[in-house]
């Protein structure tokens, strides 16, 4: 009998071993890290290089650390790490900065009231939004202020000069990121305008901070300044940096704002018009939310380098947490090798965990409002 | 041309105003009741905040010491820490009423910033450290020595006219920055390390045996650092000129904040002139007549400061050197109160 066929196989093919396992960790190791020749070569300099980083590292900051409960002679040896014990010993100068101790509770209160009133904001199931944005926005910053100057209901006066630390840094920052997105926002629509007046004030001002440096800002504001006015009148230099700081991040918010509400397509001004919205609520109902969302990370991206510009303020002599860091390192009942690399270690701790919360957090605020734009 | 003469006369009567209150600082700090005081951003022993977070230091107790003539209370005094571009600006408008801030007295800035100096707190002075181990006494033996040095400062040109006059060889390794210059004398990359002699102590602290290194005798330049005050209100200089000779005046008469109490019996003339129980020295000033007495009592005499602040029972471990009375050798020399 013929067939078609052109090829019958008559024998078996013969048995080959099992395959390989789909999983575990010598198949990871083969796809991940070496691959391909070039992978390989990688993979050994970045082994190298971590076996020659990490372990001094670790040495530094655990291994050969003086923590908490040593004393001074401890972080003198040769080769110890970092001084912990010093951090601990200096924490409420890093905290606090020169605000008297017994008067401590004061910051304490408003961090705390701070917190509580601030988490439920960024939560956003939690209840009783508006009221607590009123709390927040409105009375805390005022309760705020009496609580930490005083000289009202039988509280010490405490001068600006004698905050410092975590608590100044928390300061700018908050007043700087809060102050500015109103008037960031009210400057790029300002921009868009077509009232001439209006439009080339607003082009001006940002166009004059953004050619400025935050450092210039702070110095014209804390030396020229001083010698403009009249011999007597004394704006409190914290207030003149909080302004500074203020206005600067304001005309780099307005440009982070203009760019979401060029991204908008023309159809939803002329729709909003069309339905008979005003200016004001097209703006605040239509364009601004959409706007806004786009540039999140942006703003936040301005945000998270507004907190660490305010360590700028050192150079002014305010007190943040970066120069009472520097102020600590020069304190000689812990003078030791390591003293100074400590504290700044620890301050570059304090701005990541802050940073990285900002950072996470905005992501996550995308991902929510991530409505239909997805790509 | 009405509207601008009169703009004129505001402006003119402003500027008379503003000198009239600057003139008179005194009461301005009587009316605030604190005294401002400008400092550094810590500087050890000068002026830097301390264990319990509060200001202290020689140049710091200058400022209690003032406030103690004036207010007969040392803690009326409020701190502005001021980098070095900012304090003068800070001073001539006022923000501060008395600069105590390791400030070289130099003729320039005497003569030409509208500023004033008092008197020289601590007479500092470019000096050497090095290692023990290298069994040098004396900064005439470094010819030829590896000195690491910040580049561009006065420090040193310092030394390299220190090396020329005295015909040793001048070898430097370079550095843009302080730290850079302490670590590499630290890893050993340099024999010599210097600068200001008061740094090199509070460095030496810093070292993790600090007893391996020695700071050689010479000083070859002069820095005296001191308080400095408005130019142009000469009751507020005044009182803080005798604020400093008072503090001198006390230690050169063995008057502590320990037995001030017992010094008023004392029968030494010149002690009951200093605390007041004979004359009035204080009032012309606009103080009262045991100004002198609140200054010893609530901050102590010079040599008590010293010792507390940088002499040789502190971390830092400065000798009186230079900075003893005149009696000792030094060059801290009070006129006398009469």
């Amino acid at each position: 009998m013929t067939t078609d066929t052109a090829y019958i196989r008559d024998t078996f093919v013969p048995a080959k071993p099992a395959p390989g396992r789909t999983g575990g960790p010598i198949l990871w190791l083969r796809t991940n890290l070496f691959a391909t020749p070039t992978d390989s070569i990688l993979t050994v300099l970045g082994v190298v290089f971590l076996l020659w980083a990490v372990p001094p590292i670790y040495n530094f900051i655990i291994g050969q650390a003086v923590f908490p409960g040593g004393t001074v002679e401890d972080c003198r040896v040769e080769g110890a790490g970092a001084c912990w014990a010093y951090i601990h010993a200096r924490f409420n100068f890093f905290i606090y900065g020169f605000y008297p101790i017994d008067q401590y509770w004061r910051p304490n209160t408003v961090f705390v009231l701070g917190a509580a009133l601030i988490l439920p904001l960024l939560i956003p199931s939690a209840p009783f939004k508006r009221i607590n944005a009123v709390l927040f926005f409105l009375v805390f910053p005022v309760i705020s202020f009496y609580l930490l100057s005083g000289g009202v209901f039988g509280l010490p006066y405490v001068p600006t000069e004698q905050w410092g630390g975590l608590l100044v840094t928390l300061i700018i920052s908050l007043v700087g990121i809060i102050c500015s997105i109103p008037l960031g926002i009210l400057l790029a629509l300002g921009r868009q305008s077509d009232l001439p007046i209006i439009k080339t004030l607003c082009v001006m001002f940002i166009e004059l901070w953004r050619a400025v440096p935050l450092i210039t800002v702070l110095f014209m504001a804390s030396i020229m300044l001083p010698l403009f006015m009249p011999t007597g009148t004394n704006v409190d230099k914290l207030l003149r940096a909080l302004v500074g700081v203020t206005l600067f991040a304001s005309a780099y918010l307005a440009e982070v704002v203009r760019g979401g509400l060029q991204a908008l397509p023309r159809g939803q001004y002329e729709a909003g018009a069309s339905l008979g919205l005003s200016y004001w609520k097209r703006t605040s109902f239509i364009i601004l939310p959409q706007a806004i969302k786009h540039v999140i990370p942006g703003i936040v991206n301005n945000f998270i380098a507004l907190f660490k510009d305010t360590s700028l303020v050192s150079i002014v002599g305010i007190f943040d947490l970066l120069n009472t860091v520097q102020a600590a390192s020069s304190d000689i009942d812990w003078a030791s090798p390591t003293q100074a690399v400590t504290g700044y270690v620890f301050a570059a701790f304090m701005f990541w965990i802050f940073c990285f919360a900002m950072s996470r957090y905005s992501l996550w605020m995308e991902h929510r409002l991530d409505t239909g734009h997805k790509r | 041309m009405q509207k601008m003469l009169v703009t004129f006369a505001a402006a003119a009567s402003l500027g008379l105003v503003a000198t009239a209150a600057q003139a008179a600082t005194l009461d301005d700090v009587k009316a605030k009741d604190y005294v401002q005081c400008g400092v550094t951003g810590g500087v050890a022993g000068f002026s830097a905040p301390d264990a319990n977070n509060v200001w202290a230091g020689l140049e710091v107790d200058f400022c209690r010491a003032v406030a103690a003539a004036i207010f007969n209370d040392a803690g009326k005094v409020r701190y502005t820490p001021l980098t070095s571009q900012e304090r003068f600006a800070a001073l001539s408008a006022g923000e501060i009423d008395i600069l105590s801030r390791t400030t070289t007295w130099t003729m320039s800035r005497d003569t030409d910033l509208g500023i004033s100096f008092v008197g020289t707190m601590y007479y500092d002075g470019q000096a050497f450290m090095v290692r023990e181990a290298d069994g040098i006494t004396s900064a005439l033996d470094l010819s030829g020595a590896a000195i690491c040095i910040e580049s561009g400062t006065t420090t040193e040109l310092n030394a390299a006219d220190y090396f020329a006059a005295n015909n040793l060889e001048f070898n430097t390794v370079v550095f843009v920055d302080q730290d850079e210059v302490v670590k590499a004398y630290e890893d050993g990359r340099c024999d010599v390390y210097t600068t200001d002699g008061s740094a090199l102590a509070s460095e030496r602290s810093r070292f993790a045996v600090p007893g391996d290194h020695v700071i050689l005798p010479e000083i070859i330049s002069k820095e005296p650092l001191g308080p400095v005050v408005r130019q142009g209100d000469d009751q507020w200089f005044k009182i803080n000129r005798w604020v400093y000779f008072a503090l001198l005046e006390a230690e050169e008469l063995g008057v502590t904040s320990a037995n001030v109490d017992e010094m008023l019996g004392s029968d030494n003339p010149a002690i009951k002139r200093l605390l007041g129980v004979e004359g009035d020295f204080g009032v012309p000033l606009g103080l009262t007549k045991d100004w002198a007495y609140q200054i010893i009592k609530l901050v102590g005499n010079y040599g008590e400061s010293f010792e507390r602040n940088v002499g040789t029972a502190t971390d830092i471990g400065l000798e009186r050197g230079l900075n003893a009375l005149w009696t000792n050798g030094g060059l801290q020399y009070a006129a006398p109160i009469r």
